[in-house]
């Protein structure tokens, strides 16, 4: 009995080490949270102004820009799938890969080659492991994007998708895509977090999350040094800050997805050292009984022995 | 003068500056534009290079700023890029540094000229601020 106990002691204490370390995670990401939507918060002025803009200019401008033009026969698909870099965080990685599964699936079913793009360790190592080609992959910074990483995403789809395949020189049908999706996970609030597909690429321009205030009508600008050139510099900025955006959203559900996890880790801990604190405080009682009953028999056995030899 | 610029000053990631100025100069692709209160809406490409901002209390804010956008309606004026630095927040001593070493390396590629222009937009912009 005194081995178990011992045993037991040993579990409950390496228990409770796992549990200072899953707890300490669960601090750190709950902390960070806090940061990231900080983040998202900052970059809501830059979205409004170029939304802004880029409404005015669609809506005077009437000129046709490739990156907003739609392919009538799409071949090539781009997916960009977000993901962590590391796990402990739940389902959140396999959820966003199976929602890209099924996107992938779906533009099979249409048809359509697809290319895959990926950022986060986990996406890449699943994607790996499987055999399957990756284009390209980012990572290092997926609990915190900079501005910095979506551009450099943002350079290379839309250089993707720029490639005219019909160009003899610089076309490239194995590298021209048609469309482009992005597969991320959108943070609804501390304990939902949901995958999402959204088409980026061509481009769809949408109003803010606020509607224009009343009698917010778009002067008539002049563009300098042409509407043409003003759209070239402000397309590729719309995407790339699209594409921060998703990053920073699969940031916060990312560390939302970790808390979470690390918190259900965490009560499991105090649960498996609550059971085997009882359990533990039993086989100390029973050694006890027992020691008890060994010590009270021998005395009896001691005590008839006199007896019988008076 | 009839009234003051609403001015707002916004890189990718956070709100650099805010407030109402009297002028505002840029760098555009064209050459420089100078806003005044009253100026006709235009939306304007900017080159890598230093905005300055008077503003209504006669001080002048001066930022270096890269792949920016300018546009300007109904007194409202914002200026985004992708990056940008108020001249306050620029180590000057680092940027002339680099710019050394990036000239010393002699790279004549697009990613070399891009950011010696960057870096001389930085020191302009302490240089026009102090």
């Amino acid at each position: 009995m005194a081995t178990s106990l011992r045993e037991y002691r040993a579990k409950i204490k390496s228990t409770q080490s796992m549990k200072k370390i899953t707890r300490a995670m669960e601090l750190i990401a709950a902390s960070r949270i806090v940061k990231a939507q900080q983040q998202a918060a900052a970059a809501t002025p830059y979205a409004r102004e170029l939304t802004r803009a880029v409404s005015a200019l669609a809506t005077f401008g009437h000129v046709d820009h490739k990156l907003l033009t739609e392919n009538p026969e799409p071949k090539r698909a781009a997916v960009l799938v977000i993901s962590s870099d590391r796990g402990l965080a739940g389902s959140y990685s396999s959820a966003v890969l199976k929602e890209s599964e099924r996107l992938v699936e779906k533009l099979h079913a249409e048809g359509k080659e697809v290319d895959t793009y990926v950022t986060g360790r986990k996406a890449e190592a699943y994607f790996r492991f499987r055999q399957r080609p990756v284009v390209q992959a980012w990572n290092g910074f997926s609990d915190r994007p900079e501005y910095a990483n979506a551009r450099e995403i943002g350079d290379v789809l839309t250089a993707a998708f720029l490639v005219d395949p019909d160009d003899p020189e610089t076309g490239d049908p194995e590298r021209a895509v048609d469309e482009l999706h992005v597969v991320f996970t959108r943070f609804k609030s501390m304990i939902s977090q949901t995958p999402e597909v959204i088409r980026l690429l061509p481009l769809e321009v949408v109003e803010g999350t606020e509607a224009p205030e009343q009698g917010d009508v778009y002067p008539l600008y002049e563009f300098e040094p042409s509407a043409s050139e003003v759209l070239d510099a402000l397309l590729p900025k719309y995407v790339n800050h699209r594409l921060y955006f998703c990053l920073l959203q699969a940031a916060a559900s990312e560390l939302a997805a970790r808390q979470q996890a690390m918190k259900n880790a965490t009560d499991n801990a105090e649960d498996l050292i609550q059971k085997y604190t009882r359990i533990a405080n039993q086989a100390r009682q029973a050694g006890i009984t027992q020691e008890i009953s060994e010590i009270v028999g021998g005395a009896n056995a001691l005590a008839d022995a006199t007896a019988g030899s008076e | 003068m009839a009234g003051t610029l609403h001015v707002e000053l916004v890189s990718a990631d956070r709100l650099l500056w805010s407030g109402e100025a009297t002028s505002l100069l840029a760098r555009t692709l064209d050459g420089d534009i100078g806003i005044l209160p009253g100026h006709a809406p235009v939306m304007s490409v900017l080159a890598d290079g230093v905005v300055e901002i008077d503003t209504d209390t006669k001080e002048t804010w001066v930022a270096a700023v890269d792949s920016g956008f300018l546009s300007v309606a109904a007194d409202r004026v914002s200026i985004l890029a992708e990056s940008a630095v108020m001249s306050h927040d620029i180590d000057l001593e680092r940027a002339k540094n680099d710019l050394a070493r990036v000239k010393a390396e002699g790279n004549d590629d697009e990613e070399a000229l891009e950011t010696v222009r960057r870096l001389e937009a930085r020191i302009r912009a302490v240089e026009i601020a102090s």
